[in-house]
């Protein structure tokens, strides 16, 4: 089952305790962007097979919104990080880098 | 190739079972093909062996990174319907349903297709309307189904009960030429025919990345060897968004874990389909006795194909209250696919930026009942550019709003 820590409450929360909200990072194209990019922010996902980075909520716990790196492949968990970022932290960035060489997410790598 | 029949067993029995040829070949692969079709699976397979027995296109290979229908051809609940609202998905499902009807004597391999009749119970006053619109909306689309009440219901399918104090069944839409196949079979049938036209199906065979020029795709690397074709149509399920990046392309596409189970093998109790789409459970029983149970989709990313443990627990809980007489039997087997989902929950049969690269995905949680039709519907449209059956369902249609949205009509994935 997969347990994520809340970088709000310190809570390892199981996963019944949580609601996944989809992909992390995503910029807003309201009106006025173009149609690609309006299309973009709506629908086109990363999807990746390999290092992810999420948006979860706490919602049976603190009821906060915040981040996580996974794998979608084996599932491990890189780590936690505050909601309140337009990017992963570097130094998880680094950690991600010591277990899989070479990884990419959109410009991150 | 040697035809099954009747005569054949009888044959094959007087001299020990001798006789039986391969299925399908195992061949290397050429050089290059007319076609090449990513994939084995049941919609893979499928669209190469329409794109043959239609359109004459026979030097064909399907490409597979593991064993033939060992994804989600093999991993699903079997449930064949086409009770959907929409007019587009009613057209591809209804057509896949239709074919499904003479599919063993088309493919002279007997798939047991069991037109049971399916049953998706109103729980909810809102779904009363909902199915009752949705039966409305299926007469005009020339879909057969009905709204029928709780006694007909109880009538069908003893063993529910009717009256839970949660989620009574205020009714149910009934589709009686809905029902369930071996779904092995459909994809070992259909290998078998597009084999027999001198279609190469190559198992073990990864791809690795797609080769182009001007904008064009020209091949494949492999595993095996880069292979060139002139049309390349991907049939993944799970791995399209892998497949689109090797192309230089985004899907809306996300890929989750859905699972399933069967109970213990039990004596015949239950001889239509039931799904219940407000507690999101949904049940048949198979020809050896086992009860097949679905549920819904995980929700988050995964690859993993297998899921979280509660989703399961939630499903069963669920049915027990409906189904009070599974409540002592055990689980025997319990597994998980990873699906695709768009972001309307309908398809995507599609050609793409990438010149003659076309795609099919996006089935989800409900692709095993339009295998036919999506083969049908795919091999049109690569052979001729374009299919009345796939207009509807472009990659276009995201940036155009121009949504199937199945994912309404029917309040859950379908």
């Amino acid at each position: 089952m997969l347990i994520l820590n809340c970088p709000y409450c310190s809570v390892d929360a199981e996963e019944t305790e949580l609601t996944p909200g989809g992909e992390a990072h995503l910029k807003r194209f309201g009106p006025g962007s173009s149609d690609a990019d309006f299309e973009g922010y709506l629908f086109q996902r990363e999807n990746p097979k390999g290092v992810h980075f999420e948006r979860w909520r706490h919602a049976n716990g603190c009821g906060k919104w915040f981040h996580a790196a996974r794998c979608t492949v084996t599932l491990e968990v890189f780590g936690t990080y505050s909601a309140q970022t337009t990017e992963p932290p570097k130094n998880l960035q680094k950690t991600i880098s010591k277990k899989r060489p070479g990884w990419s997410w959109r410009e991150f790598s | 190739m040697k035809r099954y029949s009747a005569f054949a067993v009888a044959r094959e029995a007087l001299r020990f079972h001798s006789g039986w040829e391969r299925a399908w070949r195992s061949p290397a692969p050429q050089k290059k093909y007319d076609v090449i079709i990513v994939g084995a699976g049941g919609h893979g397979l499928a669209t190469a062996y329409y794109l043959g027995r239609n359109f004459g296109i026979r030097n064909v290979a399907v490409l597979e990174k593991g064993w033939l229908g060992g994804g989600n051809t093999g991993r699903n609940t079997t449930i064949i319907r086409s009770n959907y609202l929409q007019d587009p998905s009613a057209a591809i499902y209804e057509k896949a349903r239709g074919l499904y009807e003479n599919l063993s004597q088309d493919l002279n391999y007997n798939i047991m297709f069991s037109p049971r009749g399916v049953m998706m119970l109103a729980q909810t006053h809102h779904e009363v309307r909902g199915y009752q619109r949705t039966a409305h909306a299926n007469a005009l689309q020339g879909v057969s189904t009905e709204f029928i009440g709780p006694q007909k219901v109880k009538e069908l399918c003893p063993i529910m009960n009717i009256d839970g104090p949660r989620y009574p069944v205020l009714g149910a839409l009934w589709q009686p030429r809905g029902g369930t196949a071996r779904h092995d079979a459909v994809a070992w049938g259909y290998a078998r025919a597009c084999s027999d036209m001198g279609m190469d199906i190559i198992q073990q065979c990864e791809v690795t990345g797609v080769r182009q020029s001007g904008g064009k795709v020209i091949g494949v690397d492999t595993t095996k060897g880069a292979i060139d074709c002139d049309k390349l149509g991907v049939v993944v399920a799970g791995h399209s968004g892998v497949l689109a990046d090797m192309a230089g392309f985004r899907l809306p596409i996300e890929s989750v874990a859905l699972q399933a189970l069967v109970s213990e093998p039990i004596k015949p109790c239950m001889d239509v389909v039931v799904m219940a789409n407000t507690v999101h459970g949904y049940m048949s029983q198979s020809d050896k006795g086992e009860m097949v149970i679905g549920g819904g989709a995980d929700g988050y990313n995964n690859y993993t194909q297998r899921g979280s443990f509660h989703h399961v627990e939630e499903t069963v809980r669920a049915l027990v209250e409906t189904f009070p007489i599974i409540s002592r039997l055990k689980m025997l087997r319990w597994w998980g696919g990873i699906v695709d989902m768009t972001g309307d929950r309908s398809p995507i049969l599609s050609k793409t930026p990438l010149e003659n690269y076309f795609i099919n995905c996006g089935w989800g949680t409900g692709g095993f009942k339009a295998i036919p039709g999506s083969g049908w519907g795919m091999a049109e449209l690569m052979a001729k550019g374009h299919s009345p059956l796939t207009e509807e369902f472009s990659l276009d249609r995201f940036k155009e709003g121009k949504f199937i949205d199945e994912s309404v009509a029917a309040g859950v994935a379908h």
